[in-house]
């Protein structure tokens, strides 16, 4: 497939997505209700306790690893279980499919960052040094989760265990991303010059354009 | 056959060497020898997720069975090795660390090199189907090798970590000593011989048994 027609046709099932989850905004919600109900729990838990910058890092993003398990998965689910898997793959190029559904993906765990993130740093009462930092790292990182799991919701779609198994396959894969992840966004908390992030930055970019590289490759397989 | 019995030999030579040959070392005494074993392991893991890799790229191209076959055989003994891998690494930290576990950089990296391949085992026990398990599994296991050059080589030497490093690097030198770099690189050489033949004997063992199944199916 041409890339102009490739780009086009991603767009195409990205706003299929989109306007499907505006119809009945149900993955979104249920993204939504399980960061704030995580983020509920934690607080409760924690109470007042004041955190070191690399817990409350960690806590943040095995908060949005779990949201992204839960949404991410559908992805290619759900168009297994309303029957139009088939009639998509007809329509269009596997590559073209894989795209559309990681801008969708993307779109809905910022969507839900948007939200949580702010929520998060009111309720354990912290200002991060550099907001930039990590806004950025968040960014990166939902980037980084989008792809890996919207490959690996291709994979769990075709399988029995779709739920357990999604999380047991992709958190391996994803945890180089996650690690570096925790690691800035304890540094954007606790403050740092923003050259020292840079690498660390460009890593969550590159390994989520190496993972989205190799994907759009093995997708034609799936 | 006579390859095999060689094999055999050298690796009872190789024992035996990191015994007589390997001198106890300073501040572990004789638990330092444990490095003739817990690095050809480690090592032996690594060439066997990558074959793995390597049989499942052939497979999606080819769509050979018997790659499938392979592809699942290696990623199998790769798991085993990484298990004595970890095991060996865990008794030799107890000695040079004073703990089984302390989640270094390291032994995180290995533990979560366990993860993927459990995992790469929890998806082709979740398909019935063979064709489509054997497709799944060829896709998770190339994009599961991704992350292998990363936790077995960038994180130990990007973050701080106890776990000795064998080669320096930026002076391009072993640090070990000419008698010890000798049994360690047999032994090497051993445990790839190990796992070349026990790779043959599996998967003799599993043609033998897709045989079967392809006759009682007739």
């Amino acid at each position: 497939m041409q890339f102009c027609s490739l780009i086009k046709a991603a767009w195409t099932v990205f706003r299929k997505d989109l306007r499907c989850e505006f119809r009945t905004p149900l993955n979104f919600s249920i993204l939504m209700i399980f960061a704030v109900t995580v983020l509920m729990v934690v607080s409760f838990a924690v109470g007042g306790i004041a955190l070191d910058p690399t817990l409350l890092a960690a806590l943040l993003w095995v908060m949005l690893f779990f949201t992204a398990m839960t949404g991410v998965a559908r992805a290619y689910v759900q168009e297994e279980e309303t029957g139009t898997a088939l009639v998509l793959r007809l329509a269009t190029d596997s590559a073209a499919i894989y795209i559309g559904k990681v801008l969708y993906s993307f779109v809905l765990l910022v969507g839900v960052a948007i939200v949580v993130v702010p929520l998060y740093l009111v309720l354990f009462s912290v200002a991060p040094a550099m907001p930039l930092a990590l806004a950025a790292t968040v960014v990166l990182g939902c980037l980084g989760i989008a792809v890996t799991g919207t490959t690996f919701s291709a994979i769990v779609a075709q399988v029995t265990a779709q739920g357990s198994l999604m999380t047991v396959l992709s958190f391996p894969v994803m945890l180089p991303l996650l690690w570096i992840a925790i690691s800035t966004t304890s540094t954007a908390f606790a403050g740092s010059n923003l050259v020292a992030l840079a690498p660390d930055l460009a890593f969550m970019f590159f390994y989520s354009g190496m993972t989205f590289v190799a994907s759009l490759v093995l997708v034609e397989y799936l | 056959m006579i390859w095999k019995y060689a094999m055999g030999l050298f690796m009872a030579a190789v024992i035996i060497a990191s015994f007589l040959l390997v001198p106890p070392t300073q501040g572990l005494g004789d638990m330092g020898r444990i490095i003739v074993y817990h690095v050809p392991t480690a090592w032996v893991a690594v060439l066997a997720y990558l074959m793995s890799m390597v049989h499942s790229v052939a497979f999606l191209r080819t769509g050979d069975m018997l790659r499938d076959r392979k592809a699942a055989i290696a990623a199998g003994l790769g798991t085993l090795f990484c298990v004595l891998a970890t095991v060996t690494g865990a008794i030799w930290a107890r000695g040079a660390w004073g703990m089984f576990w302390n989640w270094d950089p390291r032994q995180t990296s290995v533990f979560l090199l366990l993860m993927l391949y459990v995992a790469y085992f929890a998806l082709r026990a979740s398909v019935q189907d063979p064709d489509r398990r054997a497709k799944l599994a060829a896709v998770y296991a190339i994009l599961a090798f991704l992350t292998v050059p990363f936790l077995v080589f960038v994180v130990p030497r990007v973050y701080p970590t106890l776990h000795p490093n064998l080669i320096n690097v930026t002076e391009r030198r072993y640090e070990m000593d000419s008698i010890i770099r000798l049994v360690f690189l047999s032994s090497v050489v051993a445990f790839t011989g190990l796992y070349l033949w026990m790779f043959d004997l599996r998967l003799r063992a599993e043609n033998i048994l897709d045989q079967l199944e392809r006759e009682r199916g007739n």
